[in-house]
């Protein structure tokens, strides 16, 4: 078991945030978290990286615990010279080689004399993953990771999460509303709304009361026309047609 | 050597110089520099508290600024914004300090000195303190460097990857505190500030990774302080204003010039 809550609430003020969340992941295991906004999904990521002090309940961490977190977006303030090398290397460092390979292998290569204030969100969003991954962590948080990056380059970005478990073997926890985009990586779906409304796989969550109940019609069509092209491979058209 | 006043000036502002900047990015960096503008002006009160009880006046200011700070961070966040928080401690503690300065009947002082600083009557013990205040600061700064830096960068990225933003914060906060008390001598407490932004601020232009920022900004500082020295010395001008009075011509110089190349270079609009 890497992390476990066990009926975790999280008050801001007097505002209940999140009630009576229990859920543990264990090693290699890729965890969908979906819900709609103001649910309380990056709050639950904050109290999971202690940034956020849990009301009542316990939470649980394997000892030393490596997190690689990749933050929804990163505001970088523009008087803070940092080249894409340097933030690689942050807090601690690594080979020129290392980093190289990480960000070839996350798909800018070549970046790294940068500024990362002139990275686009895409590249941005890769270097963060570069990153994060360069800490050899046993558990992954992202926090909708593929939020400005197109179709093409969401899809690229959850192939490339598929390849990470396989390779580096750790779990996963990743934030997203679009289930249609994730359901085929991931092992498990947690639907949050202020607490678990239901929990499962992910085929079982979509078919779940519960789950058209909090994103309604919209989504739903939307996974029927992603299970749909999954079985026909020509299906570009109807797609577009739709969008 | 340190008989003559001139070189122990020199030698104040060079570790003046060398503490500030680097901490002055961090300032600028988090957006802090009011932050340290409000823990200048609490000096002055710290001032009015040392000789009201006849303590040493590097005491009184440390105090009075730890003071300042810590109740600036704990109170942000509960209903007041941050600059409106600052607007009111800032100045608030430079008037009481001032009014509590006038009530000392019997003790005469030069709060000019105080203000605008005094570096030419900068003596050896003075000097001890200042190059002692100076080391603490850097040894600080690099000892934490990974976490101040990531910490600065983003506090959800530094808590996952196990520091604490907070206690960073806290040792920034010490840090400034001491680099006030000991400016204080050098430019006053007006003018410290300046110490901090200016030479960072004129660093940020050659700059690509915050370690070069940091070390350029500390060479800027020293330059600084010494053409400051050597320009009062021949123009017959006040010290430390002289000094920020570089500092500033610096910064709009290499503004101008870093602009003007990027133009030629790039193309881009002025």
């Amino acid at each position: 078991m890497l992390i476990e809550c066990d009926n975790l609430s999280v008050h801001i003020g007097k505002k209940s945030i999140l009630k009576d969340i229990s859920f543990s992941i264990s090693p290699k295991e890729i965890v969908t978290i979906l819900g709609p906004n103001g649910s309380g999904k990056t709050t639950l990521f904050k109290t999971l990286i202690g940034a956020i002090t849990p009301t009542s309940g316990i939470l649980t961490k394997k000892y030393r615990l490596r997190i690689g977190y990749v933050p929804q977006r990163l505001h970088i303030d523009e008087t803070l010279p940092m080249t894409v090398r340097r933030f690689m290397n942050l807090p601690s460092g690594h080979s020129k080689k290392t980093v190289a390979d990480a960000l070839a292998h996350a798909g800018v290569p070549e970046l790294d004399k940068q500024q990362i204030i002139d990275l686009s969100g895409g590249q941005f969003q890769r270097v963060l993953l570069a990153r994060a991954l360069l800490g050899n962590p046993d558990l992954l948080l992202l926090d909708e990771a593929t939020q400005g990056l197109d179709h093409r380059g969401s899809a690229d970005f959850y192939r490339q999460i598929a390849s990470v478990r396989k390779n580096l073997g750790c779990a996963i926890l990743m934030i997203s509303h679009e289930l249609h985009v994730v359901m085929r990586q991931t092992d498990r779906v947690i639907c949050l709304n202020g607490h678990i409304c239901c929990q499962g796989e992910p085929e079982v969550v979509s078919d779940s009361p519960e789950y058209h109940a909090l994103f309604g019609l919209d989504q739903e069509s939307e996974a029927a026309l992603y299970l749909h092209q999954g079985h026909h491979s020509h299906s570009h058209l109807k797609q577009v047609s739709n969008a | 050597m340190l008989d003559d006043f001139l070189v122990r000036a020199m030698l104040a502002s060079v570790g003046v110089a060398l503490a500030a900047a680097p901490l002055g990015c961090f300032v600028i960096w988090r957006r802090m520099a009011y932050f340290g503008d409000a823990t200048a002006h609490a000096a002055v009160l710290g001032v009015a508290l040392s000789l009201a009880f006849s303590l040493p006046i590097f005491v009184g200011v440390l105090a009075m600024c730890l003071i300042m700070a810590i109740t600036v961070s704990s109170l942000s966040g509960r209903g007041f914004a941050m600059d409106t928080l600052l607007g009111v401690m800032a100045h608030s503690s430079l008037a009481i300090g001032l009014v509590a300065v006038s009530f000392l009947s019997g003790v005469r002082i030069d709060l000019m000195s105080y203000l605008f600083g005094d570096i030419l009557a900068v003596g050896k013990s003075d000097l001890l303190l200042i190059w002692g205040g100076a080391a603490t600061v850097l040894f600080l700064i690099i000892w934490r460097w990974s976490g101040l830096l990531l910490s600065t960068l983003n506090a959800d990225l530094a808590l996952a990857s196990g520091f604490k933003p907070k206690q960073e914060q806290m040792i920034l906060t010490i840090a400034l505190a001491i680099v006030v008390a000991v400016a204080i001598k050098v430019v006053g407490v007006l003018l410290i500030a300046a110490m901090l932004i200016v030479p960072a601020a004129t660093a940020r232009a050659f700059s690509q990774t915050p370690e070069t920022m940091a070390i350029v900004a500390a060479g800027i500082g020293a330059f600084c302080g010494l053409a400051g020295l050597q320009s009062s010395y021949y123009f017959d001008t006040p010290t430390g204003p002289t000094i920020v009075c570089v500092c500033a011509l610096l910064f709009v110089i290499t503004t101008i010039v870093a602009r003007a190349y990027r133009v030629l270079t790039t193309g881009e609009k002025v």
